[in-house]
């Protein structure tokens, strides 16, 4: 319903390469277009001594020590040493896995907020799969600085939900100093897709009288395109089999058969429990999979279902009341799934929030345990890194604090999931990017030269 | 800082029919006054008020005994700047009194008179700790955003306390939006809007009508505009807070209290000189706003050791009608930052109090004030705490809201 014709590209592309995300190339080709560039700081050797570890794993240890060599976590343990590290003494102190975001806009929706830099929704078509959110991604944000200072090591810069298909998301590192976009993205990390049901995407069309302005229009919608990938998909295998001309390249349908193949990573805007259990039936109906409901402002409702069917929730812990749809939000969403088996993401939707997730986190465990539930700091934490790393698709990269894992890292002053606590230092691919009051608090291009800084009055 | 405050204000808590004399006994009693944290302190409730606060209190006959086991007991908290009670839903078309379109009615708005005690939000906001907020339109047509109320959060039919209790004015970036887009509008246009609220009623009746504003407007304006009363100035940079504190200083009749001020700390001498009061964010620390370039975490910190009067609220931008129970973390944040504890927890309670005129009735856990006081399960400025019991008006409140209820027909363990 929603074609674009595109301009014919002189190499066939297969569908596999289209869909895939950039690897380990840093050359871009044709195959990887806008291959990642990021390179990790450079590190030395480190081994952080004496902490209260939580290892993102659900596992807590006291006195405990975690070795960090060539960018990955070596060992995590009691008495550890090691001859060419660095030791930072973590008595008192709390290491942690780095938090990652599920659900970001920095770069796309940055400060300073005004018309030209809102680039988070190409809100001109209900279906604009075929753009992607790292296009539109100001490195230069503020915002990405500020992220690192609250203990941010991966985040997921995905469009805004006005539109049913708002387009491909990227996951980032938040690289303090990054010229572009490419130095930023997370090696390997597959793309996703951002979806939206609901409110959002009736409301600014069916504003515009025009298709979605219902929950019923929005779902034929989001059926109708995956209708139209499936035959795009089978063109394009057909040929590959030497059956009939390719399809012209569409970046939009690249995108929908991404999911069906299963390399682009549904992230799916949807508050209502009976909306998800709809999109539940979407995916069954066309065999693709759902790798996490954001939002889900309603998750308890369908904790159980959530669990079986094993799509995360990325959650907040306790925004409600600013939709309808977000009028039964509670205090326990996050806990109650997490109770029932399920992947439970604390994410943030914002760029205050994100300099702050471990105190959502902090308000779920509390909130969870005084409605009866046993959770511990330690399961709280895999709300923070190991869920979202698994909606993501980098659960064997990061997330957890285990040998082989890449060293993201920080250290806390404090129990972190305390309102007082700060991180003290923050380890990407185990080079120290942020260390609190070293006078080296990062300022993008924008804050250079700016008057408050040059002692203006 | 005493204000005159001739607008209406509820003084006397009506005492409910079933006021009861409670004792609360053995809490750290955080008094927000002169006699400051109490260990192993009681405070005595009677008649809706603090009868007596400090160690050793008798209990009087037929009162009910609290034992609060050393945890902290403090007066509620004052969310100093929200829109609780002006919307059930804020979106998805339903109705939001908060918002006012047209040009009929802006400065005249009176958010005191679209409160609704009853939605759930009240209850939402209450069980957290949180028993009085200040109350105001978010948007209105003009650089006057309306008037703005007091507000106690019992769902009690008699709970606005403060009546058109301060003007809004927007003197800022948003001002300039409002005004022709342009900053270099809205001082003239401020300065002509006090002309036709001075000169009311008789421009009007002659028929030369307003300059900039409508009879209606200039009428609501008028006692402001003569200083007797607040107005409540969104201003957020720092050559923005100048201009203001020189207009005031070329204006001495007429009062303010800044709300926003991300740049405050950059003119703090000048502002506690002034003695202009600052409601601030203390999250606010992004440039999302070019009149918000040097926002930082350590604003509130900053004010306070310069000497200047303030309170902690979300800021412009940030204020809503479902969050104003995340008042106590604005404040936990601001300790995190460098501000002191006791400070912090004043500026969200004492402080809003006497910003608005009404520190000598709530904020404190001091004989004759208003019986708010909450016993809490841990440090109220902890995201992981939690009251334990909630009082307004000496009336325990029901820790129940429409949240509670669905999380009680959803819990894992039904």
């Amino acid at each position: 319903m929603y074609f674009r014709t595109c301009l014919a590209v002189a190499t066939v592309l297969t569908l596999a390469a289209c869909a895939t995300a950039p690897n380990e190339d840093a050359e871009p080709s044709p195959q990887t277009p806008f291959a990642s560039t990021y390179v990790p700081r450079p590190s030395s050797p480190t081994l952080i001594r004496n902490a209260t570890i939580l290892d993102g794993n659900g596992g807590e240890f006291a006195g405990a020590d975690v070795l960090m060599r060539e960018g990955r976590i070596v060992a995590v343990g009691q008495g550890l040493s090691a001859n060419d590290a660095a030791i930072i003494d973590a008595t008192g102190r709390f290491v942690t896995p780095g938090i990652i975001d599920a659900h970001s806009h920095l770069g796309v929706y940055p400060s300073p907020s005004i018309p030209a830099t809102a680039d988070g929704n190409e809100s001109t078509q209900p279906n604009t799969a075929e753009v992607w959110a790292e296009h539109s991604v100001w490195p230069q944000d503020p915002g990405f600085g500020r992220a690192v200072a609250g203990g941010i090591t991966a985040l997921h810069i995905l469009p805004g939900s006005a539109n049913l298909f708002g387009g491909r998301g990227v996951t980032l590192r938040p690289v303090l100093g990054a010229r572009t976009v490419q130095e930023m993205k997370f090696p390997d990390a597959p793309q996703s897709l951002k979806m939206a049901c609901g409110e959002n995407p009736s409301r600014v069309y069916g504003g515009r009288n025009s298709s979605p302005s219902t929950g019923m229009g929005n779902v034929a919608g989001y059926r109708q395109a995956f209708a139209n990938a499936q035959r795009y998909a089978r063109r394009l295998e057909a040929a590959e089999n030497g059956d009939g001309d390719p399809p012209d390249r569409d970046l939009e349908m690249e995108t929908l058969a991404g999911v069906l193949n299963g390399d682009i990573v549904l992230q799916w805007h949807c508050y209502r429990a009976d909306e998800m259990a709809v999109a539940i039936d979407i995916a069954r109906e066309f065999d693709f999979r759902i790798a996490a409901f954001h939002h889900a402002v309603e998750a308890y409702k369908i904790a159980d279902l959530l669990a079986e069917e094993e799509i995360c929730a990325a959650m907040w812990a306790d925004w409600w009341g600013f939709k309808i749809e977000a009028y039964d939000g509670i205090r326990e969403n996050i806990p109650f799934v997490h109770a029932a088996g399920g992947c439970a993401i604390v994410h943030s939707d914002s760029e205050t929030g994100i300099q702050r997730l471990n105190q959502e986190a902090a308000k779920a465990l509390a909130d969870g345990r005084r409605a009866g539930l046993e959770i511990s700091r330690a399961d709280a934490w895999t709300w923070l890194s190991r869920n979202p790393a698994r909606a993501l698709g980098i659960e064997e990269e990061t997330g957890t604090l285990q040998p082989g894992r890449r060293a993201d890292v920080v250290i806390w002053s404090a129990d972190p999931l305390s309102t007082y606590a700060v991180a003290e230092r923050v380890f990407v691919d185990g080079a120290l990017i942020y260390q609190r009051g070293q006078g080296q608090e990062h300022f993008s291009d924008f804050e250079l030269g700016q008057a408050y800084r040059e002692g203006g009055q | 800082m005493r204000f005159f405050a001739p607008f209406l204000i509820a003084l006397a808590i009506a005492a409910p029919a079933t006021a009861e004399t409670v004792l609360i006994r053995d809490g750290r009693v955080v008094t927000n006054g002169a006699a400051g944290i109490i260990e192993n302190g009681d405070v005595l409730i009677v008649d809706g008020r603090i009868s007596a606060v400090g160690a050793n209190i008798a209990a009087p006959r037929a009162a009910r005994v609290i034992d609060a086991q050393g945890r902290y007991v403090t007066p509620g908290a004052f969310a100093a700047m929200s829109e609780v009670g002006l919307s059930e839903i804020s979106g998805s078309g339903a109705p939001n009194d908060a918002s006012v379109e047209g040009q009929l009615i802006a400065a005249a708005a009176d958010a005191g008179r679209a409160f609704d005690p009853h939605v759930s939000a009240v209850a939402v906001t209450r069980l957290e700790g949180v028993t009085r907020a200040a109350i105001a339109p978010s948007s209105t047509a003009t650089m006057f955003g309306g008037r703005g109320a007091l507000v106690a959060l019992n769902g009690a039919p008699d709970s606005v306390f403060g009546e058109r209790a301060f003007m809004v004015v927007e003197l800022g970036e948003t001002g300039a939006e409002r005004t022709g887009g342009s900053r270099a509008a809205v001082w003239p246009a401020f300065e002509a809007a006090l002309r036709d609220a001075r000169e009311y009623p008789s421009r009007y009746r002659s028929g030369q009508g307003g300059a900039v504003l409508n009879e209606i407007d200039a009428a609501a304006l008028q006692p402001f505009a003569r200083g007797d009363g607040l107005f409540l100035v969104h201003v957020e940079s720092a050559a923005d807070i100048r201009r203001l504190i020189a207009f005031k200083r070329a204006n001495p009749r007429l009062r303010f209290v800044i709300h926003g001020g991300a740049e405050a700390w950059r003119v703090a001498p000048e502002l506690a000189r002034s003695g202009i009061p600052v409601i601030l964010d203390p999250l606010s620390n992004l440039p999302d706003r070019f009149e918000r370039l040097s926002a930082r975490l350590d604003n509130a910190a900053l004010l306070h050791a310069a000497g200047v009067q303030f309170a902690i609220a979300p800021g412009p931008g940030s204020v809503d009608a479902h969050q104003a129970r995340l008042v106590l973390q604005l404040a936990g944040n601001a300790v995190a930052n460098g501000l002191p504890w006791d400070v912090a927890f004043a500026a969200v309670s004492r402080a809003p109090a006497e910003i608005f005129g009404v520190g000598g009735r709530v904020g404190r856990l001091e004989r004759n004030y208003a019986a708010d006081v909450v016993i809490w399960d841990g440090d109220p400025l902890e995201v992981q705490s939690a009251p334990t019991a909630v009082f307004i008006a000496g009336v325990e409140q029901p820790l129940v809201s429409r949240q509670t209820r669905l999380r009680d027909r959803y819990h894992p363990n039904r």
